[in-house]
C-alpha cells in the first residue's frame, strides 16, 4: 500500500478539482483534442527535466512509495502522471474562474 | 546546472513562450494570476505531502537549503523552504503551470476545441448566454 503514497496525493489533486468539470461546467475534458495538444509538450519538457535532475542527483524519491514502474532516463512513471495531472488542475482552475469572473483569456471568439 | 539556476531559467524560458512565442499573454491577464493564486496555495498543500513524508528528496549541491534527512520531514519554513518545499519547486511550479495555460489558450486561439466555453456555473444556470 505504501507504494501508492505518490499515485494517492495525484488521486487527491483530481478529486480537489475534477467537480468543477461539473460544478462550474469548466468544459475541459469537453475539450479532449485541446488538452492533449497541451499535455503533450508538457510532459516532453518536465521528463526532460526531470531525467536530468535524477542523472544529477538533484532529486531522488523513496522507493517504497512509488509504483516501481520506470520510464527511459530513471524516470518513475509516477512523473510522468504528476506531469499529466498538474495541467489539468491548472487548466481546471483557470476554466473554473473564467466560468464565475468572466474574465477573457486570450482565445475568446472575437479576440483578434 | 543546479535545480536553483534551471528553476529561475525555466521562469524566463516561460515568460518568454507566453509573451512573445505563442503570444498569448497571460501574464498580463487577470485571469491567470488569480487562477495561479490558487494553484499556488494547492501546490504548497501537495507538494507539502511530497517533501514532508519524504517522497521525494533533494541534495544541497542542487538547491539553496540542506540535504533532506535520512529520516523524518526536513524544515516546515527556513532552510530555503516554504512548506517543506524547497523553494526552487516554486519556480519549478510556476514554470510548469504558465507552460500549460500558455498552451491551452494558444490552443483555443488557433481554434483547436475553442467551444464549448466554461461556464456559467451550476448555480446561474439562467444566464447561458454568457
Amino acid at each position: 500500500m505504501a507504494r501508492l503514497s505518490y499515485v494517492a496525493i495525484l488521486a487527491f489533486v483530481l478529486v480537489g478539482c475534477l467537480w468543477l468539470e461539473i460544478a462550474l461546467r469548466t468544459r475541459v475534458l469537453a475539450r479532449p483534442r485541446r488538452l492533449l495538444l497541451t499535455l503533450l509538450p508538457v510532459v516532453v519538457v518536465f521528463f526532460l527535466w526531470d531525467a536530468y535532475a535524477i542523472s544529477q542527483g538533484h532529486w531522488w524519491f523513496d522507493t517504497g512509495r512509488i509504483l516501481g514502474l520506470y520510464v527511459p532516463g530513471s524516470v518513475p512513471f509516477d512523473e510522468i502522471l504528476f506531469f499529466a495531472v498538474i495541467p489539468i488542475a491548472s487548466v481546471l482552475t483557470l476554466e473554473a474562474v473564467r466560468s464565475v469572473r468572466g474574465w477573457p483569456a486570450g482565445d475568446e471568439p472575437d479576440d483578434a | 546546472m543546479t535545480y536553483t539556476q534551471l528553476g529561475l531559467l525555466a521562469i524566463v524560458a516561460m515568460v518568454v513562450v507566453d509573451l512573445w512565442v505563442l503570444r498569448t499573454r497571460l501574464l498580463r491577464r487577470r485571469v491567470f494570476w488569480t487562477s495561479y493564486a490558487i494553484i499556488l496555495f494547492f501546490q504548497l498543500v501537495t507538494n507539502g505531502m511530497f517533501t514532508g513524508f519524504g517522497i521525494v528528496k533533494y541534495a544541497d549541491a542542487a538547491i539553496i537549503g540542506g540535504t533532506s534527512p535520512v529520516t523524518g520531514p526536513p524544515p516546515f519554513i527556513g532552510d530555503g523552504r516554504l512548506a517543506f518545499a524547497p523553494v526552487e519547486d516554486l519556480m519549478f511550479g510556476f514554470a510548469l503551470v504558465l507552460m500549460s495555460l500558455s498552451l491551452w489558450i494558444y490552443w483555443g486561439r488557433r481554434g483547436v476545441d475553442r467551444t464549448p466555453t466554461a461556464g456559467p456555473p451550476v448555480w446561474r444556470a439562467d444566464d447561458a448566454g454568457e
